[in-house]
């Protein structure tokens, strides 16, 4: 190191410094963080050819399923545990005795598979979730999964007259699909977003959950005085807003607003729909009925909040029932609510809300027993398996029903009520698992957040997120897609 | 004795060199290659795109945020981190007033139990450090607002992490907090070396505190200072940071992109967005401005050394 006269002098100076200087010289070269990258460098790995023959079609096999080749399922262990697929991978091996399937459960999704991708050989099943979710634009545009549209086809596992396909809730195929009629996803669960409060804190208002925009601020007028804020929200994440707002949006201008800001297309953000909820929200700010300190706080400090009574509402998942458990009072009476529109001249009545799948399965193209990652999740959408999982995380399912001799949870009941009461008015946007960065990142935390804090405008906010989705549209280093 | 010397050295260094080769330079070379293509990281397919890669960073605000956080990282972590780290040291080495039948150089009372006090955060893990300071910062609860609130400043309540001018310098805060003690641990053991005749030569020609530190002191320590520059810099621009950020400041980095830096978006660019090329090519530009800057902290920082 060009300081010094390179050489050392006798013993003296060979210990502490040279050890300094080598170590500083080690980290100049170790540090960028580049080395780490290239651990899982592609090797190029191609089809080994060694995939497992199909198996013989039956009634009962109607995938055609090997009946003894092995299957790997790799699943996230998040919020919903992994008891419920482990009882479904009971199943499987009961139907196929001579196969022992090799199932692992981790939270490290992408660290785990991103080198078996790359290498060509990756397991047969995998529920690609959690915070190392696999962008799956880039699987779908790769090429790396399989079309489950032979699973959809396939008989339903309770009742043969009845395909896959029909037993699901709706938006679930579609939502698999990016573009074109392939089906690359199976969404497993089933959430439902929207404005989540306490039933208890709102009878203790005196009043019903509110359905205009006008009874919003009363009620929230109304919790200010008894000291509480209306509303908190992840201040961290400010994506979790759209669960009540990209809903509210759809209610008071229509669909296809919801459908020009998914297609990206131009001016999609300046909607009058869009600005009046904006100006809605951005009330709520001015007035102070958002609690003190939201913007800096995350999902669980704005929940733990919530839960303590400090604020009324929150947008958020269904999720939250489980996730809170642990701060939610017993006379909580969670209760979720399709979100407050603007008046009686929005395009779609009270009610609307937006559900979909969620925890995304996908069978791999190059895996080695597609058919047996299939059946797997076959066997998983039988309504045994579904009420099972229902049961056990509080969660609804894409299997459609399978809640009737199970005792709800309040959250998950108010979330089957709200769901009857959309009816056919379900919305589903798609930025969030279209533009993952735009949705989250920019739309959400420099958008939305900074709105939300005060720090801009509601026009400021539009015009800054307008100009955003006008980048991703024009970047093509992402994949585009559109409502079919 | 001088023939055959380099055979002989060389004959030694082959193996480390060779795991060096394979383990720390060939992983560079890939990471270059592969900053001209556009593989994703998700599947072995990829094909070259020349400079694509470089011409898209050049017009990516993100990019040049990130940078100018991390070049803040690099230039004012040092400086704030090893000024403090020298005082302290100095305080508990040599800052202490004579006493009676004592030593002639000494720290100020209790100086032990300080030095461990100080290195104590280096003994916690950077994520537990900050997930620590998150709790503390959150706005509503947390121990700082709380505090404040305590002494009647109840209408000062900052988001602190939540605003977006001050959550760079509240993440720079823990990481000066949490690296401060092993720079004083670091110093010590250097002024430890230090002969004490100096020192009694110094106070015998009434040189007080302040003089014997820049006269003594530093120009004595100098070599290590500068070592300790170049890696507090490069900690401040590589996994420190990226683990405070990441950490605290959750996923985009701030509001409004306020404390994105390099490596973290490196790490997004790679495992979030599936681009992994172009994460090699930020990754490129980071090994660059590493370079860059221990290049110039050597060649601001190089003088005579002193014998002693």
């Amino acid at each position: 190191m060009g300081s010094t006269s390179a050489e050392n002098h006798g013993t003296e100076g060979v210990g502490r410094r040279d050890l300094i200087k080598r170590s500083a010289a080690l980290g100049l070269i170790s540090v960028p963080t580049m080395s780490f990258l290239s651990a899982c460098a592609s090797s190029g790995g191609d089809d080994s050819g060694d995939k497992a023959k199909a198996g013989k079609k039956t009634a009962k096999n109607p995938l055609a399923v090997n009946d003894t080749a092995g299957m790997e399922f790799v699943l996230f262990d998040g919020g919903f545990g992994k008891e419920y697929a482990e009882d479904a991978v009971k199943i499987y091996e009961k139907n196929f005795p001579k196969v022992k399937v090799k199932f692992s459960a981790t939270q490290k999704i992408q660290s785990t598979l991103q080198p078996r991708f790359n290498q060509g050989t990756p397991p047969d099943l995998i529920d690609n979730s959690g915070a190392e979710q696999m962008d799956m634009g880039v699987l779908v545009g790769k090429d790396q999964l399989t079309d489950l549209t032979p699973l959809l086809d396939a008989p339903s596992y309770d009742d043969p007259d009845k395909k896959v396909r029909d037993t699901l809730r709706p938006g679930i195929v579609e939502m698999g699909q990016f573009d074109g009629e392939k089906v690359w996803i199976l969404y497993y669960a089933y959430t439902v977003y929207g404005v989540w409060y306490s039933q208890k804190a709102l009878d203790s208002l005196d009043e019903q959950y509110p359905e205009t925009w006008d009874q919003m601020l009363a009620v929230c007028a109304k919790a200010k005085k008894k000291g509480m804020a209306g509303w908190t929200y992840a201040g961290k994440y400010p994506y979790y807003i759209p669960f009540s707002l990209y809903p509210m949006i759809g209610k008071v201008g229509g669909r296809e607003v919801l459908d020009a800001i998914d297609n990206l297309e131009p001016n999609a953000w300046k909607h009058p729909a869009v600005k009046a909820c904006f100006e809605a929200y951005y009330e709520l700010y001015k007035k102070g009925y958002v609690l003190k300190g939201t913007p800096g706080l995350d999902h669980i400090q704005s929940q733990t909040a919530w839960a303590e009574g400090k604020a009324l509402f929150i947008p958020n998942g269904s999720w939250v029932e489980n996730e809170s458990a642990n701060v939610i009072p017993d006379d909580f009476n969670l209760a979720v609510s399709a979100p407050t529109g603007l008046d009686s001249s929005d395009k779609m009545p009270f009610g609307t809300i937006w559900a979909s799948g969620g925890e995304p399965f996908i069978v791999p193209a190059k895996a080695k027993n597609a058919a047996g990652g299939m059946e797997q999740l076959r066997i998983m959408l039988s309504e045994a398996s579904s009420k099972n999982f229902t049961g056990k995380v509080k969660s609804l399912t894409a299997y459609n029903g399978g809640t009737d001799g199970i005792s709800l949870t309040p959250g998950l009941k108010s979330g089957v009520a709200a769901l009857d009461k959309a009816g056919d008015n379900v919305v589903n946007p798609r930025l969030q698992d279209w533009y993952v960065q735009l949705q989250k990142e920019k739309i959400g935390v420099s958008g939305l957040g900074e709105m939300m804090a005060g720090r801009l405008t509601p026009a400021e906010a539009i015009k800054k997120i307008q100009g955003f989705a006008d980048e991703a549209a024009k970047d093509d280093s992402i994949k585009h897609y559109k409502h079919q | 004795m001088q023939h055959g010397k380099y055979r002989f050295i060389v004959g030694f260094l082959a193996l480390p060199l060779g795991l060096y080769a394979l383990f720390v330079v060939w992983p560079f070379i890939q990471s270059i290659y592969y900053s001209f293509t556009d593989w994703t990281g998700l599947s072995p397919e990829f094909k070259m795109v020349g400079f694509d890669n470089y011409s898209r960073m050049l017009d990516d605000d993100i990019f040049w945020k990130s940078l100018q956080h991390s070049l803040l990282f690099a230039l004012l972590l040092p400086v704030v981190t090893i000024s403090l780290a020298l005082f302290f040291a100095f305080m508990i080495n040599v800052g202490g007033r004579k006493r009676r039948n004592g030593p002639v150089v000494t720290g100020v009372r209790g100086s032990s139990f300080y030095k461990i006090v100080y290195f104590f955060p280096q003994v916690l893990s950077i994520a537990i450090v900050a997930l620590l300071f998150a709790f503390a910062y959150n706005p509503d609860s947390g121990a700082i607002n709380t505090l404040l609130r305590g002494i009647g400043l109840g209408d000062v309540q900052p988001l602190w992490l939540g605003d977006p001018d001050l959550a760079l310098w509240a993440v720079m805060a823990v990481l000066v907090w949490s690296t401060v003690g092993f720079f004083v641990v670091l110093f010590s053991a250097g002024m430890a070396s230090i002969p004490a005749e100096m020192y009694e030569a110094a106070l015998l020609d009434g040189a007080n505190r302040v003089t014997t530190f820049f006269r003594v002191t530093l120009p004595l320590l100098w070599d290590t200072v500068q070592s300790g520059w170049v890696y507090m810099g490069i900690l401040a621009l590589g996994a420190e940071s990226f683990a405070v950020v990441q950490i605290m400041t959750t996923g985009p980095g701030g509001p409004d992109y306020s404390t994105t830096v390099m490596v973290l978006y490196v790490y997004q660019k790679a495992f979030r967005d599936g681009q992994a090329a172009y994460a090699t090519t930020i990754g490129v530009a980071l090994l660059v401005v590493t370079l860059a800057f221990a290049a110039v902290v050597m060649r601001l920082g190089r003088r005579e050394r002193l014998e002693y």
